[in-house]
This record gives structure tokens, C-alpha cells and sequence, in this order.
């Protein structure tokens, strides 16, 4: 199961629940990602609308600005970028191969579904409150009802559409 | 310590154990929605027992005050759970997991968080019209064992057991 340059998938999760304690114990803060998506959109409607984000609801209850989770995610990018790097997996990669075997080669197909697939998710992860980070990890990490909802929810969601877009083969 | 420095700190530790643990890769995820694939189930489980008994463990000896539980909010927890899943199957990966897969050189995610933040923003536009949709079913901050009745360290046995029985049988199964 294990291949060069990763880790036993089992050890890596550990090591994150270790990361998760930390985190809680020093610092107070749980893992969580999907706020940032609503901060950093605000973010940038601010450019063309800054009067509209002012009076949205949303934008004024989550504060558009940069915090501990929006340096959580962009920490995300560099740690993943210095294991790739490090442990030779970086992959330059337009089209995933599994995409590739049942959609085609084209990255602009790929694209334009990852874009739909994109807001639909994370459009989701805000009307449930939270990500598999904020929800599945944190959440369940606390054994919240909520987390436990959610993640019921991604699963279902999540194998019903695969089956839909790779047949039941 | 600043808080974004630790955000920042706290980051780098998470994209690295992502990357080790091949879960910024789309085969890993719809592997998994596809049943072929297990890794992301150990490694997530493995991250959520750890952190639960060590959660767990500090609040007992009252090192973490108070474990913050978010409010149970029956409709849009799974109606948004199921949304999510819809999207996740597409994209392929999690907002989260898609910054990691930018990191690892996997390109074709740029498109989909592009697309995490227009879903963002369009929730931030429908949601004052959501009013009291939200709050359909909100029974207030409920943890399993709490509703149970039961002690933590009781759930979390279970739930440990369930993980160990889980895991042999995909390594029995080569998944």
C-alpha cells in the first residue's frame, strides 16, 4: 500500500490527531478550512463591491479578514509543497489518470467540472457549518452530534454521485 | 504566540501529513467513494481516534477547560452534508485537500478552488434569504454521548473497536 516518498497512511493520520491536540491544547483553535473560502471570496468582492460585503449577513458574521484560519491554509499549500518537493512526489498533473480513463484527456472538461464541483462543495460545507477539516476531523474529534451528521451526509452525497459519474463497476 | 503565526505553523504540519499520507490526490478520494480505495478511511480515522482520546484525555485532567462542541443543526447538517458530497464527488477533492493538491503540482484543482469560491459566494448571497431554513431541527450544542447518556471514554471504546475491526478487515481485503 505504501509507495516511495509517502508515509503509512495510518502513521500520517495519527500524527495529525497529534497536531489537532496541540493545536486545541496550545492555542485553543480546531482544524478547520472552509470559513477561508467565505473570507477570502469576501475578500475579493470587496475589490469590486466593498459597500455590498459591508451589508451582507454572511460576510459580517464570518468578518472578512485574514486569521488563524486563513494562515492554516495557506500553511496547508507550503507544507504540501515541501513534502512533494522533498520526498520527489511533486506531480505536474492537468488531468487526474483515474479522470482521464473514464472522461478523456481533455483539462478543459476536467476543469469546468472541478469548477461546478468546487462550488457545489463548498456551498454545502457552509449551509452544514463545516468541512470534512471543521466537521469530520474536529467535530467528530469532540464526538459533536453535528460532526457526526455532517459526515453522514458527505458520505451518502459523496458515493451516490460517484457511483452516478463511474457506474457501480 | 501570535495567532497567525501559529495558524501558519499549525498549517505546514497538516499539508505535510496530508501529502505523506497520499490524500491530496483525486485517486485517493473517489478510490474511496468508489470502495477501491481505503486510505483515506485509515488515515482519517486514525487522525479523528488519536485526537479524540487525546481531547478527551486533556479536558479530563482539565489541561483544555472546555471541548467546543458546534450546535447540532439537524436539517442543514445533513442537507449541506449531502450537497457537499455531491460536489466532492465532481471535484474530487475537499477544500482543504484541493490547497494541498495545488501544493503537490495537481494544476487541475486551481479550477476547483476557483469554484469553492464562487459556491462561497453565492452562500453568502442566499443567506440572509435562508432566515429560518437553518434553523430547522437546531437542538442546541448535543455530543453522542451526551444524548446517549453514556461516558465519553464508553463511545469512544466502541468507536475504537468498530476503527481495529475496520481496519483488518481492509488489509484482509487488500483495500
Amino acid at each position: 500500500m505504501r509507495e516511495r516518498g509517502h508515509w503509512n497512511p495510518y502513521l500520517a493520520g495519527a500524527l495529525v490527531g497529534v497536531v489537532a491536540i496541540l493545536s486545541v491544547w496550545l492555542t485553543g483553535q480546531y482544524l478547520g478550512t472552509s470559513t477561508t473560502y467565505v473570507r477570502a471570496a469576501g475578500g475579493l468582492a470587496c475589490t469590486i463591491a466593498p459597500g455590498h460585503v459591508a451589508e451582507n449577513a454572511y460576510y459580517t458574521l464570518e468578518k472578512v479578514k485574514l486569521d488563524w484560519q486563513g494562515m492554516l491554509v495557506i500553511g496547508l499549500f507550503i507544507g504540501a509543497l515541501v513534502s512533494a518537493l522533498t520526498g520527489g512526489t511533486f506531480r505536474s498533473e492537468a488531468v487526474p489518470p483515474m479522470w482521464a480513463e473514464r472522461f478523456g484527456p481533455s483539462p478543459w472538461k476536467r476543469a469546468v467540472v472541478a469548477f461546478i464541483g468546487g462550488a457545489i462543495m463548498v456551498f454545502g460545507a457552509r449551509l452544514a457549518g463545516g468541512c470534512p477539516s471543521g466537521h469530520g476531523l474536529s467535530g467528530v474529534m469532540v464526538l459533536s452530534v453535528s460532526g457526526l451528521l455532517a459526515m453522514a451526509g458527505f458520505m451518502a452525497g459523496g458515493f451516490a454521485t460517484a457511483a452516478l459519474l463511474f457506474g457501480r463497476k | 504566540m501570535n495567532p497567525l503565526w501559529a495558524g501558519l505553523i499549525t498549517g505546514i504540519a497538516f499539508g505535510f501529513l496530508l501529502q505523506k499520507g497520499m490524500m491530496l490526490r483525486y485517486e485517493k478520494q473517489l478510490g474511496f467513494l468508489r470502495f477501491r480505495d481505503m486510505t483515506l478511511l485509515k488515515f482519517m480515522f486514525s487522525a479523528i481516534l488519536v485526537g479524540a482520546v487525546g481531547l478527551h484525555l486533556l479536558h479530563a485532567l482539565g489541561a483544555i477547560p472546555e471541548l467546543k462542541v458546534r450546535g447540532t443543526l439537524i436539517g442543514a447538517n445533513l442537507a449541506g452534508g449531502v450537497i457537499f458530497g455531491i460536489g466532492w464527488a465532481l471535484f474530487g477533492l475537499c477544500p482543504g485537500t484541493a490547497v494541498g493538491a495545488l501544493g503537490e503540482g495537481r494544476w487541475h484543482v486551481a479550477a476547483g478552488i476557483v469554484g469553492g469560491l464562487a459556491g462561497a459566494a453565492i452562500f453568502a448571497e442566499v443567506y440572509p434569504a435562508l432566515g429560518g431554513l437553518l434553523a430547522v431541527g437546531s437542538l442546541g450544542k448535543l455530543t453522542l454521548p451526551g444524548v446517549l447518556g453514556l461516558s465519553p471514554w464508553i463511545v469512544l471504546a466502541v468507536f475504537i473497536a468498530g476503527a481495529v475491526a475496520l481496519f483488518r478487515w481492509f488489509e484482509k481485503k487488500g483495500l
